[in-house]
């Protein structure tokens, strides 16, 4: 189950057929792990001089960058859909010129090359954000999710569900990216520490819940493994909830019997809520806060 | 980590002890170091001997007692196998014994066995446990003692370690022997949100959660 999960697992060929149909160079050993890494070291080492593959499918080949969609150049060249980032990325005009392959007029000089480098991949980070909101970006993300190219649930009774990434900022430069079980609904930290210095924002806040939206069936699908929660035992005997050690966190799994009782929002059940209210104590460790 | 991984693979094996060798091959991070006196108390092992095959020998083995040289290379490796499985069924009791949960409790407050993946749980450190007490039944999970979640070990050479050799009592002895490592519970629900936007859905369902949450602090706050 951990398998995906793994430091030294091949990452799914199948990703890389993607990046390699864009540009017609896809041959039949790239499906070979072992011609991958072969690849992998490559575009570490020459970075963008390899003229047969264009900046994005190298970009997105690179290892620890492989939760990226390859956006399509239409949608980049499409002015509107570059609305604002002018104003976020420094160097905008060469990272862009970057980004589609085309030859600078004037050659750049060498030590602004890095830092261009650096705000094109902020520049991709944020058109891959937009972009992958879109039907053909949901699309595309919905083929690297059946190939669980996100990972998998680290969670035993998750049972290896496939995970979603995810920010929890719009803007870059706050958080690294997260990933989001749509069966226990819960985010997780990546794995890998290689997915650590990715900006949660070239995913977005939106992502998760339009793809949710868009594919029903992922929530469906999840249905028989909800539940399904671990409590602790000790010699078989359970620990009862009074005890300082006892069970604090069944509300977090715990799914409605039924579709009445989720209704919280009666009338009824708030007076309930308030007279829970006015029952607790004044210990504020157990005041209750109602989300309205 | 220097240690050979595999049996048999360098001379340095005889001379060093079969314990240190076992704790230091890869993949045997979870393990603790059982007391030799722990291990020599013939009560500890009751019941041990109808679990492994050629139990005296492969006792013998782990007391550094036999000299490997002696047996064939098909018998080391059978030897080997039953040391090992010997070695983890006495360490499944070891870690509930008082010194035992000591050593493990140090080897807590280090990581050694990883930390929660859960973002809301930040960091916090894990125990290993096995669902089932018996061998071969399933592998060893790791329980978050923060939000009382069971993970999948992330490194594959950790995912095929027997659950047995931790025990199901484990997580639980050590908290109810060391109270004060208990931790705070989070409280936090994460809500997907499209455009700032909660999803109906989900929303509903986070705010069960939170009345579930208060229900059960308003039944602790009566029982004091």
């Amino acid at each position: 189950m951990g398998d995906a999960m793994d430091v030294d697992n091949p990452r799914n060929p199948s990703f890389d057929m993607v990046n390699h149909a864009n540009n017609a160079s896809a041959n039949a050993s790239a499906n070979t792990s072992k011609d991958k890494f072969t690849r992998y070291e490559e575009s570490d080492a020459t970075s963008d001089s390899d003229d047969s593959e264009s900046w994005i499918s190298n970009f997105c080949s690179q290892p620890g960058y492989d939760y990226f969609a390859t956006v399509y150049e239409d949608f980049i060249e499409d002015d509107f859909n570059l609305t604002g980032l002018g104003a976020l990325v420094p160097y905008y005009k060469d990272s862009m010129e970057l980004i589609l392959d085309i030859e600078p007029e004037e050659p750049t000089n060498l030590p602004n090359m890095n830092n261009i480098e650096q705000s094109a991949e902020l520049l991709y980070g944020l058109i891959h954000a937009r972009f992958i909101v879109t039907r053909q970006g949901l699309e595309f993300m919905a083929r690297k999710y059946e190939c669980k190219h996100f990972g998998v649930c680290p969670r035993t009774f998750c049972e290896g569900t496939s995970l979603l990434p995810t920010g929890r900022h719009d803007l870059p430069g706050y958080e690294s990216v997260r990933l989001y079980c749509p069966c226990c609904g819960d985010l997780y930290v990546p794995p890998n520490s290689r997915y650590h210095h990715i900006d949660g924002a070239f995913f977005g806040t939106s992502f998760v819940g339009l793809f949710l939206q868009m594919f029903p069936d992922v929530l469906k699908e999840c249905e028989p493994r909800r539940g399904k929660s671990f409590q602790l035992t000790l010699f078989g005997f359970k620990i009862n909830e009074k005890s300082k050690a006892g069970p604090r966190m069944k509300w977090l799994r715990d799914v409605p019997a039924n579709q009445e009782e989720l209704e919280v929002d009666d009338p009824k059940d708030d007076a309930n809520l308030t007279k829970l209210n006015d029952n607790s104590d004044n210990n504020s460790a157990m005041s209750i806060s109602v989300h309205k | 980590m220097t240690a050979p991984e595999e049996y048999g693979s360098g001379s340095d094996y005889s001379e060093e002890y079969w314990v240190d060798w076992f704790l230091g091959a890869k993949g045997n991070e979870y393990f603790c170091d059982v007391e030799q006196d722990f291990i020599l108390d013939r009560f500890n092992l009751t019941g041990l001997q109808s679990e492994v095959e050629h139990f005296q020998l492969a006792l013998d083995l782990i007391t550094d007692e036999l000299d490997l040289e002696e047996f064939s290379e098909d018998h080391r490796y059978v030897l080997d196998e039953s040391a090992r499985k010997l070695y983890g069924l006495i360490h499944a009791r070891f870690i509930l014994s008082p010194r035992g949960l000591q050593k493990m409790l140090e080897k807590y407050k280090n990581s050694d066995f990883g930390r929660c993946p859960r973002l809301h749980c930040n960091l916090h450190p894990l125990l290993p446990i096995g669902i089932y007490e018996k061998q071969g039944q399933g592998t060893v999970k790791l329980y978050c003692s923060k939000c009382e979640e069971l993970y999948n070990p992330k490194s594959i050479r950790h995912s095929n370690i027997d659950g047995a050799y931790f025990g199901a009592n484990f997580p639980a002895m050590l908290m109810q022997t060391f109270a004060n490592i208990i931790p705070a519970k989070p409280k936090e629900i994460y809500v997907p949100k499209i455009f700032g936007f909660k999803i109906h859905e989900q929303a509903k369902l986070a705010r069960w959660k939170e009345k579930k949450r208060s229900e059960m602090e308003v039944r602790l706050s009566k029982d004091d």
